[in-house]
């Protein structure tokens, strides 16, 4: 007697959200089974990887410094991230607006933007500064600026979802990320309010928050579960829009990531430390749901797209 | 398949005698059906009913232990497929390759690095548990037999990749008492395999060339009386892995198919041979999704942090966050006179900051108040750390004990600084940074 295969068919899909445009436009989410269960049904997109580049320049990480080697303006930078070996989109971070932090003005932000945005000919994903009231000035006019480049601005929350949304997902035709705190409900509720606003479902992808792996990363794990389970099993469609996950950002600020050498002597090479931080978490992510992550070290790029394209 | 109450029912001695604490037999076998009372509890069932029964109504998927003394490990025995309807049970293991073909130096490298990694996360020791020595076809057998003695005198869990059955009993006979898993069996040698693995008391391992070849061969192996086992998920590629652990596991937890209801290994490091980097990615996916025993190449602190990390997280209790409880607590030798910092009583963070503390050597007194076994950002979102909570905390606890007025505050909620002075008149409030592994620094500097 052979294994009686039971394939778990839904009727029910993720949305498919196109970035970027042209022939290099990619498509997250359109998935009907869980995670690369390819088994059940093919899939429709694979899983894709972002580099992240910051307007506060290279990390300090020696492998990074290597790969970007002889780019200096934030143009060159772009465009060897967008070359990395695996990398799907670039992701640029406006750290550098964080009022606690350099505090720069929108404007040279805006700028910024503008320049990366010249320099690269793929998908672009924009990231705030996460403080609230500085991203809801900032990123309507970073949506401003890329009108007719179809790019990601991340992100609308809960505190500023009506001035963000309104600018990049109706004002000026980008896609808005959702972003929420680990929770299902708290994930689905921005969904409802953003429509509700007016912006399309299939112009929104979701970010639930991630933790690295060992820190709390339990939540991101039954989070993520729960929600394609809802948009699949129920079809939710508040809850079907695609899960982007800014990984590097969490993966390097934890200690194994950060501790020095001088410091932790047995722990190893730093370096070695971060990215086998962030490919962990990166890959715990997408086996937990996510269509997309975003990380910075070319090695890790490389390993996550290997990977994705080794499950297709 | 899962029996109903009738069916329970017409085998029980029908006696209402009330002695399971039910009030009739009727009533009985209907918790039982239920999951709700394990039917030893009736005094009166006969053994055949009883050995019929158990079987039945038996998790689906069993629960395997490897390895003996302080190195027994269970593996299986989950009931969900996903960690928000029940807490998993039984964690993933990871195991370190040694092979027939790396050269005695190599094997001795591996095996001193293999005893490197050796921590403490909060409360749970975290190093390489066990050693996977592969047999290749056509080495030679004494050398074999001298590498898992080796492997065997770290005192690990084996696991010996053998589908030799001479070897595999030869390697078996140095190290049976230590319970390694034989993982040798397939569709060719079961029988044998089986009587070697039986004879010798240890957990069999069985492979197939794909999924009805595996379930296959596990239901003759049953038939023939054998259960003890595990089941070789690798194939020949990363997707055939995949979804081979997933459909392995979907099948006995989901569909009840108890011929796959056993745990299984999963043999990273021959789909991604000399790739480190992807065998990690790997490690992680089949940390998430169900491979009972992972086997890696190489298991170093770069390596182990966040994997030994991912773990704990999936395989706790998402309902009950772990807590310390709250009070002071000196470190370094501190006294009445020494500085004070505050934190949450969330395990994770208290495990985190007191380390970094205790690297530090600088005397501290650390004071945990209640925020709901929450980590810092989360408790101050929740309402659950507030300039209050930390005030009233220090005035009703600490000023009878400390003689110090000085308080530093996690650097993640720095907007607290001004209301806690506020409501702390004589203290000075200090912003610590935003991560813990800065303290060492920030300490030296501010008692400099
Ligand atoms: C897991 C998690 C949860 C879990 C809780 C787990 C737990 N036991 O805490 C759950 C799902 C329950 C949860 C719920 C919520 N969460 Co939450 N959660 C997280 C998550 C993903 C990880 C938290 C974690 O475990 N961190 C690890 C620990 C070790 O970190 P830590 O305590 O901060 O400690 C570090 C430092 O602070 C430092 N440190 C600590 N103490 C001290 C002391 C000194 C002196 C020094 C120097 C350093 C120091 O050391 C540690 C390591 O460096 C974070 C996002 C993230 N990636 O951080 C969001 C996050 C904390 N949550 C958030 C929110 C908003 C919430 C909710 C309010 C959502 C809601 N509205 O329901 C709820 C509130 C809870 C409730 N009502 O019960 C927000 C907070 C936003 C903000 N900036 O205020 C975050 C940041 C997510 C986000 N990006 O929006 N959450
Ligand atoms: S103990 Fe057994 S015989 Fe007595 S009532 Fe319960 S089930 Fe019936």
């Amino acid at each position: 007697m052979p294994f009686n295969q039971k394939p778990q068919k839904f009727n029910a899909n993720i949305n498919t959200v196109e970035i970027g445009y042209g022939d290099k436009a990619i498509k997250l989410g359109g998935e009907c089974t869980f995670p690369f269960y390819t088994f059940d049904a093919p899939l429709e997109n694979a899983p894709k990887v972002g580099v992240e580049i910051s307007d506060m320049g290279l990390s300090e990480i020696p492998g990074i410094q290597k790969f970007y080697e002889g780019a200096s303006t934030m143009a060159e930078i772009a465009k060897k991230a967008e070359a990395m070996e695996g990398a799907d989109f670039v992701c640029l971070r406006l750290e550098g607006g964080d009022p606690n932090g350099a505090d720069k003005s929108v404007d040279e932000l805006v700028a910024v933007v503008k320049e990366v945005a010249e320099a690269v000919t793929g998908p672009l994903v924009v990231e705030g500064c996460k403080n609230v009231e500085k991203d809801s000035e900032l990123l309507p006019k970073v949506a401003e600026v890329l009108q007719g480049k179809n790019a990601l601005v991340l992100s609308a929350r809960e505190e500023n979802y009506k001035a963000v949304g309104a600018a990049a997902g109706l004002a000026y035709n980008q896609k808005v990320g959702a972003e929420s705190a680990v929770d299902i409900n708290l994930a689905k509720q921005l969904n409802v309010v953003m429509t509700q606003l007016g912006v399309k479902a299939q112009d929104i992808v979701m970010n639930v928050g991630s933790a690295a792996v060992g820190y709390g990363f339990e939540y991101v794990v039954s989070t993520m579960d729960r929600i394609k389970g809802a948009a699949l099993s129920q079809n939710d469609n508040m809850l079907q829009m695609p899960i982007i996950t800014t990984v590097a950002d969490e993966s390097w600020s934890v200690k194994e990531a950060m501790a020095s050498e001088e410091d932790m002597p047995e722990w190893g090479p730093l370096e070695d430390r971060g990215i086998s931080m962030e490919v962990q978490t990166a890959a715990a992510v997408l086996a937990s749901g996510s269509d997309a992550v975003i990380l910075k070290h070319p090695q890790s790029v490389a390993a996550i797209s290997k990977m994705i394209k080794e499950l297709m | 398949m899962a029996l109903t109450g009738i069916q329970i029912f017409k085998m029980t001695p029908k006696k209402n005698c009330k002695e399971c604490g039910c009030p009739t037999c009727m009533a009985f076998a209907m918790k039982v059906a239920q999951g709700a009372l394990e039917i030893s509890k009736c005094p009166h069932m006969s053994d055949e009913a009883l050995a019929e029964l158990s079987e039945a109504t038996a998790p689906p998927m069993k629960t395997i232990k490897v390895g003996a003394g302080e190195n027994e490990y269970s593996l299986g025995g989950e009931t969900v497929l996903f960690r928000h309807e029940k807490t998993f049970v039984s964690k993933t293991r990871y195991a370190v390759s040694l092979c027939t073909c790396m050269d005695d130096a190599a094997v001795d490298a591996k095996l001193a690095e293999i005893q490197k990694v050796d921590y403490d996360r909060i409360g749970e020791r975290m190093h390489v548990e066990m050693i996977y020595v592969n047999y290749e076809d056509g080495a030679d057998k004494d050398r074999y037999v001298e590498m898992v003695k080796k492997a065997a005198a770290l005192g690990r869990t084996l696991i010996l990749g053998c589908k030799d059955v001479e070897v595999a009993k030869a390697a078996l006979e140095v190290c049976k008492d230590g319970k390694p898993v034989l993982n040798g069996a397939t569709a060719a040698n079961y029988a044998a395999m089986s009587e070697v693995a039986t004879a010798a008391g240890v957990v069999l391992g069985v492979a197939g060339a794909d999924l009805n070849e595996t379930y296959d061969t596990v239901a003759a192996l049953e038939k023939a009386g054998n259960k003890n086992l595990v089941i070789d998920a690798t194939g020949t590629s990363v997707k055939e892995a995949y979804a081979n652990a997933v459909q392995i596991r979907r099948a006995s937890v989901k569909d009840q198919d108890r011929t796959f209801g056993y745990p299984t290994i999963v043999n990273v490091a021959a789909l991604a041979h000399g790739d480190r980097t992807l065998q990690q990615a790997l490690a992680s996916l089949f940390t998430v999704k169900y491979g009972s025993i992972v086997v890696m190449e190489t298991l170093d602190y770069a390596e182990a942090l966040p994997l030994f990390g991912l773990r704990q997280n999936v395989f706790t209790d998402p309902q009950k966050p772990m807590k310390v409880e709250p009070g002071i607590y000196p470190l370094n030798g501190a006294d009445e006179n020494s500085i004070c910092l505050t934190t949450v009583d969330f395990a994770l963070t208290y495990f985190v900051v007191s380390g970094e503390l205790e690297r530090s050597g600088v005397p501290c007194n650390l004071i945990i108040s209640d925020a709901g076994g929450l980590s810092v950002l989360t408790a101050w979102a929740a309402g659950k750390l507030s300039s209050t909570s930390v005030a009233n905390y220090i005035q009703e606890n600490v000023e009878g004990k400390v003689k110090s007025r000085k308080l530093v505050i996690p650097g993640k909620v720095a907007v607290l600084k001004g209301d806690i002075e506020a409501k702390l008149p004589g203290w000075e409030i200090i912003v610590a940074p935003l991560e813990a592994v800065q303290l060492v620094k920030f300490l030296k500097d501010l008692t400099a």
